[in-house]
């Protein structure tokens, strides 16, 4: 018994890692999500190209791809960056493009009526969209931003083939020393779901604290 | 209350607007006197809320011109000549004008203080204590001081309706639009909507124009009255004039028809 406490502590680092990576890549994520999102609806048509660009570029090609892109590839024109950087900026990258569909739809689903209030109260554009539009358009992204975010922790997986210590890595480390594949691939099953949990909880919670009022009751 | 001798205005002239196919507004002028009243009638797509919603510049114009308060509203002078208004012009002229909505258009996310305080701490810099002094004094004026910390979807329609005529008032516009702000409410909910509008329309000296269809409303209210059909003015004089002794064939069928369906002229 005691050898497995030993291994099961290696799994423990690697979800450490795991955790980072979906932390640090959800953040990047959301930056180039409302970037993207929002240059799509840009007045100017050479923001909305480039914004059209690279959301069908990185939804379009795989993330493995990508990922050996940024760490084997991008050396060779002098970028070098270590596994965790790369981890994060594919990870990162990938699911932006994906939240930059979700957040030109939820901006675009808010009413008319709302954009004409705030014509007539005299904001500029970047007054409606900031302190009108994107707070009720926030709302309605939550749910598949909660999605992407789960999305994100389960393809972070692929960074253990650039040698990132991470959960699946870690387990395969366990796997080949101990010739157990049960006991390392339970605990990374439980694992992965018990980080899912805590993103779908938080992002309830979260919803649930920005939509009181809304729907006529408050407390 | 009382109508200033001098300059209108507004002044339009020989303005156009098309939705597609649909010819809107068709050459249409008229000219609204400083603090006038003016209530603006006729069927639907005749064109009545298309003039206030360019006023408000949520739709531009065609053909034609328009001048408020001695400015043109989609133009300006720049190096001595006439150019299409750019967004600091619009801006401009935006602060001389208010509107309220048919739907109100409150921001459901604020509460009732903030829908009244936002826009003139943004868009004038007011501090916001300042903000919150004058947005209570309205929210009183209108009856709703004890719902300044509600949310929107807690309050009637008819509440709605004043808190939405609140926040447009807190920029201090000059003149004010009312797109059928009775029209979306419960028969039973007018009235206190209705009231407000009457208490501004005595204590002020706004210019105000009144798109409705509440035709024993826009008699009592109005200094003048618009008869609208087909985007052109059929018919324009004082309310008893057109509500009692409507000259054109065209008015007496348009109010026969509102008398048939129950309402008051």
């Amino acid at each position: 018994m005691g050898q497995w406490a030993g291994y099961l502590q290696l799994i423990f680092d690697g979800a450490i890692v795991t955790i980072q990576l979906t932390l640090m890549g959800s953040a990047l994520a959301l930056v180039m999500a409302f970037l993207a999102g929002l240059g799509r609806l840009s007045r100017f048509a050479p923001v909305r190209w480039l914004a059209t660009a690279y959301i069908e570029f990185f939804r379009g090609t795989s993330i493995f791809v990508q990922l050996f892109w940024a760490y084997f590839v991008l050396p060779l024109f002098g970028f070098s960056l270590t596994p965790l950087q790369a981890g994060v900026l594919a990870l990162g990258l990938n699911v932006g493009a994906y939240g930059a569909e979700v957040v030109r739809g939820a901006i675009k689903s808010i009413g008319k009526e709302q954009y004409e209030a705030c014509t007539a109260l005299n904001f500029n554009r970047w007054q409606g969209l900031r302190y009108i539009i994107l707070p009720q358009a926030f709302v309605l992204m939550l749910p598949t931003f909660g999605n992407n975010a789960i999305e994100l922790l389960k393809a972070s997986a692929v960074v253990s083939l650039i040698s990132l210590a991470d959960m699946t890595f870690q387990a395969q480390v366990v796997r080949a020393q101990t010739g157990s594949t049960l006991v390392p691939f339970l605990t990374i099953l439980v694992l992965y779901f018990a980080i899912a949990c805590v993103i779908s909880f938080a992002i309830r919670g979260l919803e649930r604290h920005l939509t009181r009022g809304l729907d006529g009751i408050r407390s | 209350m009382p109508v200033v001798d001098g300059p209108p205005i507004i002044e339009i002239n020989g303005i156009s607007k098309s939705f597609g196919a649909f010819k809107v507004l068709n050459d249409l002028s008229f000219t609204v006197a400083p603090g006038e009243k003016l209530a603006l009638i006729g069927p639907s797509g005749s064109g009545k809320t298309t003039i206030l919603r360019i006023l408000m510049t949520l739709e531009g114009i065609d053909g034609g011109d328009i001048k408020v308060d001695g400015d043109h509203l989609y133009q300006m002078r720049h190096n001595g000549r006439l150019q299409p208004a750019d967004e600091a012009h619009l801006h401009k002229m935006r602060k001389k004008i208010g509107m309220v909505f048919q739907l109100f258009n409150l921001f459901p996310h604020k509460c009732v203080l903030d829908n009244v305080t936002l826009a003139p701490m943004l868009t004038k810099g007011v501090a916001r204590k300042d903000a919150e002094r004058h947005a209570m004094e309205l929210l009183d004026m209108v009856g709703l001081a004890d719902k300044a910390k509600s949310m929107p979807a807690q309050l009637s329609g008819g509440q709605k309706q004043r808190v939405a005529i609140a926040r447009a008032l807190a920029l201090q516009p000059k003149i004010m639009l009312f797109d059928e702000v009775t029209s979306a409410l419960d028969p039973e909910l007018v009235e206190e909507v209705l009231n407000v509008l009457w208490k501004l329309c005595r204590e002020t000296d706004m210019t105000m124009l009144l798109v409705t269809h509440e035709m024993g409303f826009a008699h009592d209210f109005a200094d003048r009255v618009l008869f609208f059909d087909r985007g052109r003015i059929v018919e324009d004089g004082k309310p008893d004039e057109i509500f009692r002794h409507p000259k054109q064939e065209r008015t007496q069928a348009f109010l026969k028809k509102i008398i048939a369906a129950g309402h008051r002229v």
